[in-house]
């Protein structure tokens, strides 16, 4: 695959022209599914609460009276100008959806992402430094629990500890009514609405509300930062520059740190743009588990409506994040190792 | 070698932790195809049953003498529910792993032989739909499969399809280009084999190796995904069978006010199967995959002492 060239700008602009073909693929299915479905968009979602004339001009206001290939033609146009267009059961504007209910997912999402780190880098490290050992074999097996049980199963469980027995913590929502009220909203993360507000019994009520729906998710993504890491750590410390390091009678401790550790830490990057696929997957359960009002909870709620615009939005959206975030991972990647660029 | 023999002629090679890791795994798979199989005569009342002998089950009852796991708000008896489960998650996998086994592999056989921009397309198709967050495009199919299927068994099986071809037509795929150059391959076309009987005769068992790990792996997410669905509510309706996935949606309203026997079990359920599925597809992995395997050393005896001198003697063979 080695290319003559092989600069660093040649290789982004390879992979920024690649994001269309993506996008565009993943939007033809998305659309092909949801228009070759049998039945039709707007009988399926308000069809017994209008009569045919209302949904026929409905149909015609949405332009699904129109040829497929039209149609397919002006969404492409929709999805290329950002316009994601309107549901049907409530005529709200898709990117009022993603507006409202983005910021609770981001807020999760990055959350999980925080205590996926702070419980996987140390975890994997141990692990892979003490091959073998007691130690791993534990961490091991609660990366491969973390696996095995479904992120909502850890919800209930949670829930039913600490929300029940304990009593600690609130089980579902983002917080409090009265927080929700009181807030002002301007960037529609509570949380940073809360803190601008200066209100801090609001910021401990949105944290007591993040902390369980945070864990659960960041439980899912720790599992695989464990395995990434410790396979990596234990491909590093094989190097000679290890050995090197420890002849010269570098402290172990040192070693790792400087050493080892940070050069096993390159290839999870990569990885970690590869598991996107995998936090919206989860975040999407999560929500439903708790009740979490973003863009999931949004997603299966208009689902349950038989909205297909609204799905067809939102997935595409989705789709979208997927390609921009794995072609900015690679872009990452080639800027830590010059290996990739190819 | 016919092609079972391949399939099972590695399992025969396995040592060590790989055997007891596989061993284990096929162990836990067993014990729930067994609960599936006999469900009818294991499951002390029907996956919809609310009354025996006319008298209605307790709600959201804890675990007793006569409902050992306790009963649900709909009234279920959860240990029933549990068992019944298994048959109806055994089922859907089965179809669903089946289905992209044979949409998959032929697909990649193709692709990877003729190549060209049929191979450009499907791949670019294929690894589109594998970027995809899996759960999304489940719940896609799933929400139009509801309405063309029915919420049964078959249309929860069409749907979790969708996600595995991608990973059966990439892996066999990239085999076939490999295998497309082999001498084997070569010396057939010279002999004037035609396209087809290349294909299915010398192609085929050579790629079809790597298919019983990935449809473990496969099985073990298809089972998590299944239950996903049903959480959502969007799997498997309930007057259609019992499932996991459904009976923890359930059960999570009275998560916080402590009825946790209503949750737990059929979560324990999904854990135990997923767990002893992922067992088995790793050891096979160990086993079938030469670059982790471990080969097991033949039981050897030292000859007598006057012979031993005279083959020491002897150049050394490496087996």
């Amino acid at each position: 695959m080695a290319s003559a060239g092989g600069s660093l700008p040649r290789y982004i602009v390879q992979r920024v022209l690649l994001i269309v073909p993506m996008v565009l693929i993943l939007v033809t299915i998305v659309f092909l599914l949801l228009r070759v479905a049998p039945g039709d968009p707007v009988s399926a979602s308000v069809g017994g609460r209008l009569s045919e004339a209302a949904q026929a001009e409905r149909r015609a206001a949405l332009g699904l009276d129109r040829p497929l290939y039209v149609q397919y033609f002006e969404y492409l146009g929709d999805v290329a100008t950002l316009q994601f267009g309107e549901t049907i059961s409530d005529n709200r504007p898709i990117l009022d959806i993603v507006k409202e209910n983005g910021g609770a997912t981001l807020t999760l999402a990055v959350a999980a992402f925080l205590i996926a780190l702070a419980i996987g880098l140390p975890l994997g490290a141990i692990a892979g430094r003490f091959r073998d050992s007691a130690g791993d074999v534990v961490i091991r097996i609660f990366g491969v629990i973390t696996y095995a049980a479904p992120v909502f199963y850890w919800g209930l469980l949670f829930q039913l500890l600490f929300a029940g027995t304990l009593g600690w913590l609130p089980s579902s929502g983002a917080a409090t009514p009265v927080t929700i009220f009181e807030v002002e909203t301007k960037t529609h993360i509570l949380l940073i609405d809360a803190i601008i507000a200066g209100d801090s019994d609001a910021v401990v009520d949105v944290l007591e509300h993040l902390i369980l729906p945070a864990f659960t998710l960041g439980l899912l993504l720790s599992g695989i930062f464990i395995r990434l890491v410790r396979v990596n750590m234990l491909q590093t410390l094989q190097g000679d520059y290890i050995e090197a390091a420890r002849a010269r009678g570098i402290g172990e401790l040192r070693v790792l740190r400087a050493h080892a550790y940070r050069n096993a830490l390159v290839p999870l990057v990569t990885v970690i743009g590869l598991q996107v696929a995998l936090l919206m997957s989860g975040a999407v359960l999560t929500e439903a588990t708790f009740n979490w009002p973003g863009l999931g909870n949004e997603l299966i709620e208009y689902i349950n409506q038989r909205d297909y615009a609204a799905v067809q939005g939102i997935i595409t959206l989705f789709a979208v994040v997927v390609v921009l975030v794995s072609i900015a991972i690679d872009i990452i990647t080639a800027l830590i190792d010059p290996r990739v660029r190819y | 070698m016919g092609i079972t023999q391949r399939v099972i002629a590695p399992f025969k090679q396995t040592t060590g932790l790989a055997r007891w890791i596989l061993l284990s795994g096929l162990v836990l798979v067993a014990l729930f195809i067994l609960l599936a199989i006999f469900a009818p005569w294991i499951a002390p009342y029907g996956h919809a049953q609310v009354r025996v002998d006319g008298e209605m089950f307790p709600k959201n009852g804890p675990p007793s003498a006569e409902h050992w796991l306790g009963t649900t708000e709909g009234f279920y008896d959860v240990y029933s529910r549990v068992i019944w489960g298994s048959r109806t998650a055994l089922q859907v996998v089965i179809i669903s792993v089946v289905l992209s086994v044979l949409l998959g592999a032929p697909l990649g056989l193709i692709s990877g032989y003729i190549g060209g921009w049929l191979d450009r397309v499907l791949v670019l198709v294929m690894d589109a739909l594998y970027s995809f967050p899996s759960l999304l495009l489940a719940i896609v199919f799933a929400f139009l499969l509801s309405d063309l299927l029915g919420g049964g068994v078959l249309s929860a099986g069409v749907a979790l399809t969708v996600i595995y071809v991608p990973q059966y037509f990439r892996v066999v795929r990239n085999t076939t280009i490999s295998a497309r150059e082999a001498t084997y391959v070569e010396a057939a076309r010279a002999m004037g084999a035609p396209r087809r009987t290349v294909i299915t005769k010398y192609l085929f068992g050579n790629v079809v190796q790597n298919v019983p790990v990935i449809g473990t792996l496969n099985a073990a997410d298809a089972i998590g995904t299944l239950a996903a669905l049903g959480f959502l509510g969007l799997g498997i309706q309930p007057g259609e069978a019992a499932e996991w996935g459904y009976d923890l949606q359930r059960a999570l309203p009275g998560a916080s006010a402590g009825i946790w026997w209503t949750g737990v079990f059929p979560g324990l359920a999904i854990v135990l199967l997923v767990t002893g599925l992922t067992l088995v597809g790793e050891g096979l992995n160990e086993t079938v995959n030469p670059t982790l395997r471990k080969r097991r050393l033949l039981p050897f005896s030292l000859p007598p002492r006057e012979t031993a001198a005279v083959i020491a003697d002897e150049p050394k063979d490496d087996r």
